[in-house]
Formats: structure tokens, sequence, C-alpha cells
């Protein structure tokens, strides 16, 4: 595994049933690699928190991943609103989620929380009525 | 307890019976928010919740539960249902309140059942 490995996928605005399949994937294919079951969890939280988020919040977007030996990188990037208030965004609990969202059981203002918690890097690029990109790293 | 073990002991309802039975189950854990449930269950867990959509399924694969146990009667939607016998996951039954079925699984892991 010298060079990256890179994985694309689109994700779908307001697709609920849908959500979390490309995290699914990129689990299954990092087993296949043998990544530690830790590296893993880390990677497939953080990266489903940030696909809620692209279904709830966002038209959809797409997710890249590159592997390497060394980590991997996730970036997210979608043409959505735009986080005009990051630093309360970040805050455990602050949610701008609709009642339809609750009501399926997100929307507890945890997300972002929860990215950070679990990787170890993030970066937020935002643009009121531009749209979003975050890129994480988990380290290997 | 493994999986398998906590199916046999036949607390709980078999609802769906997945793969990796042999999985050693690490600890109870009770949720219905999922976004909280994502961050916080342990690996290994079982997760008792009534929470019964798509989304429970997906949590339970990304966050690595053992099994997951309805409580209070809950039953997953037709489209969970098809998730889970998708992915295999294991998913149990129960009529108990959420904190009774989690303290089954709690005595049955501390060797204190009644």
């Amino acid at each position: 595994m010298d060079e990256a490995i890179v994985l694309k996928y689109e994700i779908s605005p307001d697709d609920f049933t849908r959500a979390g399949e490309a995290s699914s994937d990129v689990k299954g294919k990092l087993k296949q690699l043998g990544v530690s079951p830790e590296a893993i969890r880390k990677v497939a939280i953080a990266m489903y928190e940030g696909e809620i988020n692209m279904v709830i919040h966002a038209k959809g977007g797409e997710i890249t991943v590159e592997i390497t030996p060394a980590q991997i990188k996730m970036i997210l990037a979608d043409v959505g609103p735009g986080i005009p208030d990051v630093e309360q965004a970040m805050k455990a609990g602050y949610s701008t989620a609709p009642d339809e969202v609750r009501s399926l059981g997100f929307g507890a203002g945890m997300g972002l929380p929860n990215m950070k918690k679990y990787t170890d890097s993030m970066t937020i690029d935002t643009t009121v009525g531009v749209g979003t990109t975050i890129t994480m790293t988990v380290e290997l | 307890m493994t999986v398998q073990e906590l199916l046999d002991s036949r607390i709980f309802s078999a609802v769906n019976v997945g793969d990796a039975l042999d999985r050693e189950i690490t600890v109870p854990f009770c949720c219905d928010l999922l976004s909280i449930a994502m961050g916080r269950a342990p690996a290994g867990c079982a997760w008792v919740t009534v929470m019964g959509n798509m989304n429970t399924l997906a949590v339970a694969t990304l966050a690595d539960a053992a099994c997951i146990i309805m409580a209070e009667g809950a039953v997953l939607d037709e489209a969970a249902m098809k998730k889970a016998k998708d992915q295999e996951i294991t998913v149990m039954g129960t009529e108990l309140p959420i904190f009774d079925a989690a303290l089954k699984i709690h005595e049955r892991l501390s060797g204190k059942q009644a």
C-alpha cells in the first residue's frame, strides 16, 4: 500500500434511508485492508456523522476518503447553506435540525462534537450561501 | 457472554439472527437518541433501545455494537428489518422496559442472574 487509495462517494440530499451507506462501505474496505478495529470505529463514526449532516443540512455533496499507511483522510464537501457560527455549531447540544429529523433520533447537536472527538484533526472551511468542506484525519 | 449465549438464554425473543454470534458482549448500553448513541455506544455493547428505524441499524453497525435489543415491545419498521437481514445484524426483542432489559444483560455479564 505505497500509494494512497482514494474512494469517492456522492451523498444524496434528504435520503435518510441511504444515509450511512458510504460510511459502511468505507468500514468494509478498511476491514479488508487490515486497519485496526479502533481506527475503523473512529473513521466510521466521524464519517457517518458527517454524512448525516450533509443529508440534513446540505443538498448532499461528495465525500472523498484517502487511505495511506499513515492516516485516513476524509474530505466532506457540500454546496449547502454554510455554517454562520462555527464556534456555536461545535457546542454539544446546539442544533438547527428540523423536527422531522429529531423524530428519527437525530438532531441532538452532537454531530460536529462527535466528529472532533473521534478524529485526530478536523478543519471546517465554510462560507454562508456557498457551502462547507470538512477535512478530518485519523492517524494509523 | 456471547451474542449466541444471550440468544440461547431466551430472555429476549429473536427478531433477526445475524452473523458474528460468537462475539463477546462487553456491556449493556441504553439510549434512544441516535446522535448520542453514535458517539457513546461502547464497541461490543448490547444496545437497548425503542428506536427501530433504518438509522438504528446504521448506528449499530458503525459504532460496532454486538447486537440490538428492542425494548418495550418496540418493533423494527419494514425497511429496518430488511437492513438487519441484509447486514446480518442480530436484533432481539422484549416487552420489558429499557432499564429492566439492560439489567438482565448486566446480571448475566456479572454472573448475578436470579
